[in-house]
């Protein structure tokens, strides 16, 4: 008897949004469908306005969608608006965000804005502190666990949030531009961090990005416009893409 | 881990300057409180202190503290025999503003009944009571008088033998305890020109009275001082006062005095009643408003700075708030930076205040019961600029972290 596969990180069906009403109503989100696995690094590109922030809030449990579902590890979540589970404890348990500033907590040193995410999952003490150092070390960043956010560089800073997103195991990270404020060295770096973030964890990543230089390090490409989102094909060499619409499994 | 500590150690400078600025805030609200309590005791300091348990006023007024009042100094005898009295005692008290030593001096001037009171009742700090009928006081010590220093009062100068503590008229006056002889010398002193045309007033006025014309000899009194012709000079003392044997009653001896023509008696309580509702109920009444408008004043500036520190801290409660903290970590966050700010500055405007309250010019009286209220009125000031933080920190939507 072979063991049933493990469920996606994330599935959206048909995810809409729509903002206003009348002559005012915006659609931020048209059906957007997609699925990603466990150990899954995809990138979502797409042009400033078209629903990328909208769709990761959505995903991230922030914002609610219009309509359509979201399945986190094979759980619904979210129909249309209504939650159907404690939302903050998901964020909590499941979720990890990576912001394109750090948005560290600036009174907190490295270690202990990793160890606040832990303390809110309820893990404290002598276990949480050794895991929070096994991820700063493991990102590089162990040296400088007592510093402030304010003594480390951008690419340092970013380092840390991640080992904070991480923290918890989410099965799925979410990081919206995370490369924005660095140079394309670090930037590269830290989409190359995040692939085997997700390859090592069995993580979902999902990744906004504007960055197509660095596309290679991901799995697949997602593009969205116009709230429409859509698979990117690309090759190998230039990157160009085509963007027929998502297979849903 | 503690949230709200490691901000306030983040941001020592700023909030340690906000503590500071509270504290002065809360000594001020502190010392208008003391004030009020000062002025309150200041009043009936001296009404206590004397200790008895009837005084007798000139008829149809409120007694010493609250008009001028003149009694024969002969109500002293007559209250003697009532029966049930232990002792009666004249009492006198104005106030005199002279120069010594180069600056204005003002003084409230009490006479004690020599030999019967001596002043072994005052609170003195250094020296001793009165031990001569003459030409020695006892000052308190915000007259700024030392021990052995000599004061001209009127004609005679006076030598101060002891210093007290804390005996402030109602006017805020540095009291000062002479015999009542010197008391009344001090209060009638009138320069030679002055007594000439008094004592040739005084025999014109007699020369027309029945009470002289059937007795002629009384007109060659009419020379004497004042106080040593009580068969036509004025009335002197300001009050007599009366103390009662163990066990009698209060009420049997006053309904008895009450019946003389010539004279109005109060319980020493309604006389305590009669100073605060008179003379110190209007700054009483002027500081209590102020007061609680300060009080008022405090609580908005505290709300505020509160409500302000929470804001500043708005991206990093949405960023927990997204993370997926609970309520209690951020209401915890905020609360408990309130309640430290609001604790250090209770307890540095008790310190300040402890060191500035004594240079303050009028007594400023710092009671358990009004810091006790204090504490509260800054928990509950905590509380209300928390609650509006929390609500703020509690509606903030975790999407900002990503705007």
């Amino acid at each position: 008897m072979s063991s049933s596969p493990r469920p996606p990180a994330i599935e959206t069906i048909e995810l809409s949004k729509t903002y206003g009403s009348g002559n005012t109503e915006v659609i931020a989100l048209r059906k957007a469908s997609m699925t990603i696995e466990r150990g899954e690094v995809v990138a979502l590109l797409g042009p400033s306005g078209s629903g990328k922030s909208t769709l990761l809030s959505a995903i991230g449990l922030i914002n609610p969608p219009t309509s359509g579902l979201i399945k986190i590890d094979g759980k619904v979540v979210m129909d249309g608006p209504k939650a159907l589970v404690d939302l903050r404890r998901y964020r909590r348990e499941r979720l990890g965000f990576v912001f394109q500033k750090s948005n560290l907590i600036p009174f907190l040193s490295a270690l202990e804005n990793v160890l606040i995410s832990l303390s809110i999952s309820g893990i404290e003490g002598r276990p949480a502190k050794r895991r929070a150092m096994e991820l700063l070390d493991s990102l590089g960043v162990g040296d400088r666990a007592k510093n402030l956010p304010s003594a480390l560089s951008g690419g340092q800073q970013q380092r840390v949030a991640v080992a904070r997103a991480l923290a918890n195991n989410p099965s799925l990270l979410l990081a919206d531009e995370p490369t924005a404020a660095l140079d394309s060295k670090l930037g590269r770096q830290v989409m190359e961090l995040f692939q085997r973030i997700g390859h090592d964890n069995q993580a979902g990543v999902l990744v906004v990005t504007h960055d197509q230089r660095a596309l290679d390090v991901f799995d697949r490409t997602l593009y969205l416009e116009d709230g429409v989102l859509s698979e990117h094909k690309r090759t190998p060499k230039t990157s160009s893409v085509c963007k027929p619409h998502l297979d849903r499994e | 881990m503690n949230l709200a500590i490691r901000d306030i150690k983040y941001n020592l400078g700023r909030f340690s300057l906000t503590a500071v600025g509270l504290g002065l805030l809360l000594m001020i609200v502190m010392g208008m409180g003391g004030i009020y309590k000062g002025i309150e005791e200041d009043a009936t300091l001296l009404i206590d202190r004397l200790d008895s348990d009837l005084w007798i006023v000139q008829n149809q007024t409120r007694g010493p503290f609250a008009e001028l009042s003149r009694l024969s100094p002969s109500v002293e005898d007559r209250a003697q025999t009532v029966p049930g009295v232990a002792n009666a005692r004249r009492f006198v008290t104005h106030t005199v503003q002279r120069e010594h030593l180069g600056r204005p001096i003002r003084i409230s001037i009490v006479g004690l009944s020599w030999p019967m009171d001596q002043g072994d009742w005052l609170p003195i700090i250094s020296g001793r009571p009165l031990r001569q009928g003459h030409f020695e006081m006892v000052a308190d010590r915000t007259l700024g008088l030392a021990i052995g220093q000599q004061v001209r009062l009127g004609k005679d100068i006076y030598r101060v033998v002891g210093v007290t503590a804390n005996m402030i008229s109602s006017g805020g006056d540095g009291l000062a305890f002479l015999t009542i002889a010197d008391a009344l010398a001090v209060q009638f002193d009138s320069v030679g020109e002055a007594t000439r045309l008094e004592r040739a007033a005084r025999r014109n006025h007699a020369a027309d009275t029945d009470f002289v014309l059937s007795q002629p000899r009384m007109l060659e009194r009419a020379d004497l001082p004042a106080h040593m012709i009580p068969a036509i000079g004025s009335p002197v003392v300001s009050a007599i006062l009366v103390n009662l044997k163990p066990s009698v009653d209060t009420e049997k001896v006053k309904s008895i005095i009450d019946g003389w023509a010539d004279v109005t008696v109060y319980t020493a309580e309604e006389q305590r009643q009669l100073l605060l509702q008179g003379p110190v109920d209007r700054a009483r009444r002027q500081i209590g408003l102020f007061r609680v408008l300060l009080v008022a004043i405090s609580a908005i500036i505290m709300s505020l700075i509160l409500y302000t520190m929470t804001l500043d801290k708005i991206h990093d409660i949405a960023l927990l708030k997204l993370m997926g903290a609970k309520n209690r970590v951020i209401t915890g966050l905020v609360l408990q930076e309130a309640f430290l700010l609001g604790g250090i500055a209770y307890i540095l405007a008790y310190f300040i205040g402890k060191q500035l309250f004594p240079f303050f010019p009028r007594r400023v009286i710092v009671t358990t019961d009004m810091l006790v209220w204090l504490a509260f009125a800054v928990a509950v000031i905590c509380v209300i600029g928390c609650s509006l933080g929390v609500r703020k920190a509690m509606g903030v939507n975790p999407n900002e972290v990503l705007s």
